[in-house]
């Protein structure tokens, strides 16, 4: 199909595009900007005046649960949800039941992400067997299979032997290695060491228990050359580690979830089962220093760590209750927070959701470019609308952020020139 | 909302007791006075009030304990309450039932108040946000988080010796870290006004950031110990040994424990106090366990008054709306 996307404001964070242009569509790619090419007839015409067009989102952390855990959603339920977030490109890490240490896990995962529509369902293998952290997982054949990195999902491999052997095993095939630092020591805690644990009697999570691990990976990465992403950081220390990695020229990058850009310790008080996450949120400077962070692009990519829920499971004491926020609804609006708060210009916070996640990703997406997948989002940043649990996609409606009121509508979503998402038909 | 809010109404009323953080002066002043007036009652010849009569007070123990369990039973049996015994740890739960099943459950039996304890800290503040709004929910212990009558017996004794607050210096002894009577212990004087609060433990036994509760850190019980008018020592789990907390017993004890001589260090007429159950030869000593100083038997007693004080307080103030309305 031929599109015409028209009057939108164009921002292209890779081609540094930011200008009010039509943008044209013909057999899924990107056929070109501004005068339409030679001969192009639109079938269809969208009308983006006002509105914001873009890369559509690339999210590097999105548990959609599926395999295994389909009582809490599915990948069909969680693709609408991403769809409606503007959201094209998941990542959905290898801690799914079964792990993802096998093919035929990679495989049932593309067949159901298929069948579903709407997103492109991106998977990462297992870094060790069953992420056990004891044996190696069949990375090669994870690769062939079609996963676009490694890692061990929430888990941190605790043996520096063997996260050794598999950083240099997923180097020989050129895969990236994500990893998300927490020591498993250290991190059997609910709560961030800080003021409000101490006060509510919750066990601490040190921030060591997210640096150690760094500063113990950093100095494998230095000896090894390898390309490693850490995700999820929590701490102002954590994204001072990884600037002096970055200085220093180590095939380092990073990424934070948005809830933690907007949320600390303080969130927890009466014991609110929704701020239960891991790694936990943690004290106020580190808020401040994340933000830093990503607009220093020290990290370089903002993701939803979307975990959706179940009632049930936070519904009980706090400790009984499971880590995790459902995110994918809310990662645009809230980031978009971030540049209306003046945290960071437009364009480069949607660097952060498109641009940056496809390059520590090493793919050719998450840009505008003539030729590229016509993946797109478009949205009117001045729609105000209130997040309450009826308003999200999701299945799950585990967010402590149900009664903000935010700024930021998806209009339409694009999957490779098809619409998989309309708000309205002002076309 | 805040612990602190969910457990008062409109007009600031006590209605559960989750915790003594957040509270007033004032609320805490109401629990001592009442307690004050109760405490006769277990000496007269009739141990009974009708003040409950007609309620029903359910005990919901999801961690094993007898002594609380037994002076939140002895009280409300004392205000004529009916009371049901539930150890849940050995029965729903572990057949996979929620908290909240169990919960409903419980209220479907026409129940007043919930007496809760649980190994999780919050818990009990989850009931009181879940129950119906005619039910009372004490906290009789959350994980580390609070035990806040033991907090207020505690104070309750204290006062009872030594009414001026203002001029008190009070040291608690031992695993702070994991001790939900410490923090509301530590609440509760220095929201009564008490001149300093001291905490006196190897720094693994101690929580980060425990300064922002408002006490004055010591290491060494001979600093910590000096001029102080009250001692509370806290009862030391076995558990910590293995959990790398602490090298031994002995060498705990040799360090922290309540001995004589360092008894000497206190003011002359310090008293000595412990939640109980005591463990003789690893945080005190036993000749100072039943020495002249000692109030250890007294706080026992003071817990009843003090449970008594609470039950009908919060009780009192759920009945009052509909009074009102009448």
């Amino acid at each position: 199909m031929r599109m015409a996307i028209e009057g939108g404001r164009v921002i292209d964070p890779a081609h540094q595009t930011d200008a009010v242009t039509d943008l044209f569509i013909a057999d899924g790619r990107i056929a070109g900007s501004g005068q339409p090419p030679a001969g192009f007839v639109p079938e269809r015409r969208i009308d983006a005046r006002d509105r914001i067009v873009c890369p559509g989102l690339i999210d590097l952390c999105a548990r959609p649960r599926e395999p295994g855990q389909e009582h809490k959603a599915t990948i069909a339920s969680e693709a609408r949800a991403a769809a409606g977030g503007g959201i094209t490109t998941l990542v959905c890490p290898p801690d799914t039941d079964p792990v993802i240490d096998e093919p035929a896990v990679v495989e049932l995962i593309r067949r159901r992400a298929k069948a579903a529509g709407r997103v492109r369902v991106l998977t990462l293998g297992a870094l060790t067997h069953r992420l056990h952290g004891e044996r190696l997982a069949e990375m090669a054949a994870l690769k062939e299979a079609g996963c676009v990195g490694v890692g061990d999902g929430g888990r941190t491999v605790a043996s520096s032997r063997v996260l050794r052997r598999a950083l240099e095993y997923a180097a020989t095939f050129d895969l990236t290695v994500f990893l998300t630092p927490l020591d498993p020591e250290l991190g059997h805690g609910l709560a961030h060491e800080g003021r409000v644990a101490t006060r509510f009697g919750l066990p601490g999570i040190p921030v060591a228990a997210e640096t150690g691990v760094i500063a113990r990976d950093l100095e494998l990465i230095r000896d090894l050359g390898v390309r490693v992403h850490f995700g999820r950081l929590s701490s102002a220390r954590a994204v001072e580690l990884v600037a002096r990695a970055q200085e220093e020229g180590l095939s380092v990058t990073a990424d934070t979830a948005v809830h933690h850009l907007y949320l600390s310790e303080i969130d927890l008080s009466g014991f609110d089962s929704r701020c239960h996450v891991l790694p936990p949120l943690r004290g106020l400077r580190d808020l401040d220093a994340l933000r830093t962070g990503l607009a220093e692009g020290v990290l370089g990519a903002l993701c939803s760590d979307h975990q959706p829920h179940e009632p049930d499971a936070k519904q009980a004491p706090f400790g009984d209750t499971e880590p995790g926020i459902s995110g994918l609804d809310t990662l645009l609006a809230l980031s978009l927070r971030l540049a209306r708060d003046g945290i960071l210009p437009l364009s480069a916070l949607l660097a952060r959701l498109t641009w940056g996640p496809a390059r520590i990703l090493g793919l050719d997406s998450g840009h505008l470019g003539t030729g590229a997948l016509a993946d797109i989002c478009v949205f009117d940043p001045d729609a105000e609308w209130r997040v309450e649990a009826d308003a999200l996609r999701s299945r799950g409606h585990n967010s402590p952020f149900l009664g903000w009121e935010l700024h930021g509508q998806v209009t339409h979503t694009l999957l490779e020139g098809q619409v998989v998402y309309a708000r309205e038909a002002r076309e | 909302m805040s612990a602190a809010n969910l457990q008062l109404d409109r007009q600031g009323r006590l209605l559960h007791f989750l915790t003594v953080e957040g509270l007033s002066r004032r609320h805490l002043t109401e629990i001592l006075d009442t307690a004050e007036s109760l405490r006769g009652v277990a000496e007269r010849r009739v141990k009974k009030l009708p003040t409950l009569h007609g309620k029903t007070v359910v005990n919901l123990f999801f961690e094993a304990s007898t002594r609380t369990r037994t002076t939140f039973e002895l009280a409300a049996k004392r205000l004529s309450a009916d009371v049901l015994n539930l150890n849940i740890a050995t029965s729903a739960t572990t057949k996979g039932e929620s908290l909240l099943d169990t919960l409903r459950n419980i209220e479907a039996m026409q129940c007043d108040m919930f007496v809760v304890r649980h190994p999780q800290s919050g818990a009990a503040e989850f009931m009181a946000r879940h129950v119906k709004p005619h039910i009372a929910v004490l906290n009789a212990g959350d994980g580390c988080h609070a035990h806040p009558t033991q907090g207020m017996l505690d104070a309750f004794t204290i006062r009872r010796h030594k009414p001026d607050f203002p001029s008190l210096q009070v040291a608690i002894v031992g695993d702070i870290l994991h001790s939900r009577v410490a923090r509301s212990l530590i609440h509760a004087l220095n929201i009564l006004g008490a001149g300093e609060v001291r905490v006196i433990a190897p720094r693994t036994l101690l929580p980060a950031w425990v300064e922002s509760l408002g006490v004055r850190v010591f290491h060494s019980p001979q600093a910590g110990l000096r001029e102080v008018d009250v001692i509370v020592m806290l009862r030391l789990q076995r558990e910590r040994m293995e959990r790398a907390l602490l090298p031994t017993e002995q060498e705990f004890f040799q360090q922290y424990g309540l001995t004589e001589e360092r008894l000497a260090l206190a003011k002359p007429d310090a008293i000595v106090m412990h939640p109980g159950p005591i463990n003789r030869g690893v945080e005190i000593d036993s000749r100072v366990a039943d020495g002249p100083r000692s109030v250890i038997l007294e706080q026992v007693t003071n817990g009843i008054a003090v449970r008594m004080a609470v039950m009908s307080i919060t009780l009192g103030n759920h009945a009052r709306p509909l009074e009102e309305d009448a």
